[in-house]
């Protein structure tokens, strides 16, 4: 008999409080903006922060209201740009190919030989932290520390630890969001378009003699790459060779001559073309 | 019987002073020392002298650039035979001389007595300043910038910094009982010139034979006193000092000077008295060398300048069979470990330990645990295990708002941590972070 009472009681309970939060949802109803929803969903929701504003949402709705523009966006995939400028009425030139993807560079060869060291680091693995001590375990006062800030600081897991202790990009997960650039203490990380083969590893504006010091790989500034360049691209200002990417033409002859190995030609990674539609491997933006 | 005070909190560490009863050994004077223009607080000396100039010991190398600087002093006499960048020990290049010593050239007697009488007060100033005096505790800030504080601010109490709270260390030990009549006359200075009520000369209980000496010196002076404190970590740091002996609190981001209480260490005390009465330059300090690596662990009185490997060389050298680890430069707790030995010992170096793999003991950081031994050890009241967490989150302007920029950066966090997380590293980095973002916003 108890429990029939108890089922009833429970049950008229539970008849009341459905109709009252059926009201309630009804009554209380939050407004949400349809427009900024489908906006959001041609967003990448990695919430980088890349475009300026406070994540996938702010720029949504900056968008629907007609604040910004979808190109702010440096991560969108060029298939979602497309039907985001559709959605938005707004002109869907060519922009396949005329706009240029960024992507991280990391200005540093890194001689890796127990010689260009000062001491081993033990401490907090974080290159800031490494450099406040000593201004960092290598020799050299311009290398990558090697303790993966960048790394860590990557939302879409671009980067990785190589061999060298210098951060490997892989070309298919950057997106160009420059969240790793203000996460190198040494200021070495630069954006630069994807499609480029040839850079100058190396950011030291120390004289030759200290370079050679420090370092194997390092640029000392002896202006073979300039004389070399058929385009003119390449000037060494301050002991440091440094190209104008508007004017190489990625003919890779200032790499043959530099006789460290300054400047390096990328090998073609396969399928950089098709771009990935943009999937954060570790959602690291929702975890904060 | 005196009754001993302390401070709330801190960390209880293992003394490791076996150099206590090592009497101090005066080294000769050595070959080459390498003396860098920035040595103190605030801005580097101007150099006076240039490459292969003749200088005797005690000439003056480089002046003082402004009110927050100290000239610097040729501490042998020799030949100028470099002047440019070399390694600072705090890693950066910056310009200092170095100087090869010359067997023919004479060292002047710098011990001139002179009678203070009537001498004013700017005066005595003045011999501190040119003396290029620092704090010598390590902290290395100009003394005669201390000795002058803001007018508005009326200084009652003088103490003398004897706690030397750091473990392994003894400089200041030793020195208290070696030199008891110059720290008496170096407080007495100190106290004239800022015209206060008295002085006190706080001295942990693990040093009672110092106590003991200076009471019996001390007796028939009533303004000066021997203050007796509890043996505890950071029990010398300014801020828990004064609050120890005079119950004053320093309040979050003023000088400690606003409490009316100005601290000077014992080894600058010392070098006060010499550099006023005597007019002798900061030319040489008292060092504790130790560590399992080293022949001859003791106490040394080196010449400033002196590269620390002639300097252990000079002692009897490291042990041959051991390999060396680790040398860390001032204490154990708040030292800095040296990427190389061919740096000068300087002013504020109050020791140096050579460590071997017995010392130390570097373990691999894991997680934090919630056990609140950090808590309970932080002498400035913080909440280190929250604070890490925010700053491993890059939460810096939270941190702020908790407080991270009172840590005085003493490490008894980090020491009594059982996951072995390094906490003072963090908030150290934590805090230049949060003055770079300062600096460019301005």
């Amino acid at each position: 008999m108890q429990i029939i009472i108890a089922v009833a009681v429970l049950s008229t309970i539970a008849f009341f409080a459905g109709i009252l939060l059926s009201y309630a949802s009804e009554k209380f109803q939050i407004e949400t903006d349809e427009k900024t929803e489908e906006i959001l969903k041609y967003l990448p929701g990695v919430n980088c922060g890349a475009c300026g504003y406070p994540g996938c949402q702010g720029f949504a709705q900056a968008l629907s209201s007609n604040e910004a523009s979808p190109d702010s966006c440096t991560v969108i995939s060029a298939k979602n740009l497309t039907k985001l400028k559709t959605f938005l009425g707004l002109e869907t030139a060519d922009n396949s190919k005329s706009q240029k993807r960024l992507g991280a560079l990391i200005k540093c060869n890194g001689s890796d030989s127990e010689e260009h060291m000062k001491f081993t680091y033990e401490g907090i693995k974080d290159c800031q932290a490494a450099v406040l001590l000593q201004n960092g375990p290598w020799k050299c006062p311009h290398r990558c520390v090697g303790m993966g800030s960048c790394v860590a600081a990557c939302p879409f897991g671009a980067l990785s630890m190589g061999e060298k202790h210098i951060p490997v990009l892989d070309e298919s997960k950057c997106v160009g969001c420059a969240a790793c650039v203000p996460a190198c203490p040494k200021n070495l990380i630069k954006m630069v378009d994807i499609d480029r083969r040839v850079h100058v590893l190396c950011n030291s504006t120390d004289t030759a003699k200290e370079v050679r010091e420090h370092c194997k790989v390092g640029c000392i500034g002896c202006k073979l790459c300039e004389k070399v360049c058929p385009t003119g691209a390449i000037t060494v200002t301050d002991n440091l060779a440094k190209i104008d990417y508007s004017k190489c033409t990625d003919c890779g002859l200032c790499a043959e001559k530099c006789p460290t190995k300054a400047i390096f030609v990328e090998p073609e990674q396969p399928n950089t073309e098709s771009v990935k539609e943009t999937q954060p491997t570790e959602n690291k933006a929702d975890k904060k | 019987m005196i009754k001993t005070k302390t401070f709330p909190f801190g960390e209880h560490t293992p003394g490791m002073k076996e150099t206590a009863t090592f009497p101090v050994k005066v080294l000769p004077p050595p070959e080459r020392v390498l003396l860098h223009l920035s040595q103190h607080k605030g801005a580097p000396a101007i150099a006076t002298k240039k490459m292969d100039d003749d200088v005797l010991y005690g000439d003056l190398l480089a002046e003082a650039s402004g009110h927050v600087s100290v000239p610097i002093h040729a501490s042998i006499s020799g030949k100028i035979t470099g002047f440019g960048n070399f390694l600072h020990p705090m890693g950066s290049q910056s310009s200092a001389f170095l100087i090869r010593r010359d067997p023919s050239m004479p060292e002047p007697a710098l011990e001139t007595e002179t009678d203070l009488g009537l001498t004013r007060r700017s005066e005595i100033l003045q011999k501190i300043k040119d003396a290029g005096i620092v704090g010598m505790g390590g902290a290395t800030f100009p003394t005669h910038v201390k000795l002058s504080p803001p007018e508005e601010f009326k200084i009652d109490t003088v103490i003398i910094n004897g706690s030397e709270c750091e473990p392994v260390l003894t400089a200041d030990h030793r020195s208290m009982l070696e030199y008891p009549d110059e720290l008496i006359s170096g407080l007495k200075i100190c106290v004239a010139v800022l015209k206060a009520d008295r002085g006190i000369i706080a001295i942990e209980d693990n040093k009672q034979d110092a106590a003991d000496l200076l009471t019996a010196k001390l007796e028939k002076q009533p303004s000066l006193q021997v203050q007796l404190l509890r043996t505890k970590y950071p029990q010398g740091s300014e801020k828990h000092l004064i609050l120890a002996c005079t119950g004053r609190r320093v309040k979050s981001g003023q000088l400690p000077a606003s409490t009316g209480v100005v601290v000077i260490n014992a080894s600058t005390a010392i070098a006060i008295s010499n550099a006023v009465i005597r007019s002798k330059p900061l030319t040489e300090r008292i060092v504790t060398l130790a560590g399992s690596a080293v022949k001859n662990p003791g106490n040394y009185k080196v010449r400033i300048g002196t590269i620390i490997s002639d300097f252990i060389e000079a002692t009897g050298g490291l042990k041959e069979d051991i390999t060396l680890r680790k040398v860390i430069s001032g204490g154990p707790m708040m030292g800095f470990a040296l990427p190389s030995l061919e740096l000068p010992i300087q002013k504020g170096t109050a020791g140096i330990l050579c460590w071997t793999d017995e010392e130390l003991a570097i373990k691999e950081e894991t997680h934090c645990i919630r056990c609140a031994r950090c808590v309970r050890a932080c002498p400035m009241g913080l909440d280190p295990t929250y604070l890490m967490k925010l700053l491993k989150a890059q939460q810096f302007e939270k941190a702020k708002a908790e407080k991270l920029l009172d840590c005085i950066e003493c490490g008894a966090c980090s020491y009594t941590c059982p996951a072995a997380i390094p906490l003072a590293q963090y908030f150290v980095m934590g805090k230049r972070t949060l003055m770079a973002q300062q600096k460019n916003k301005k």
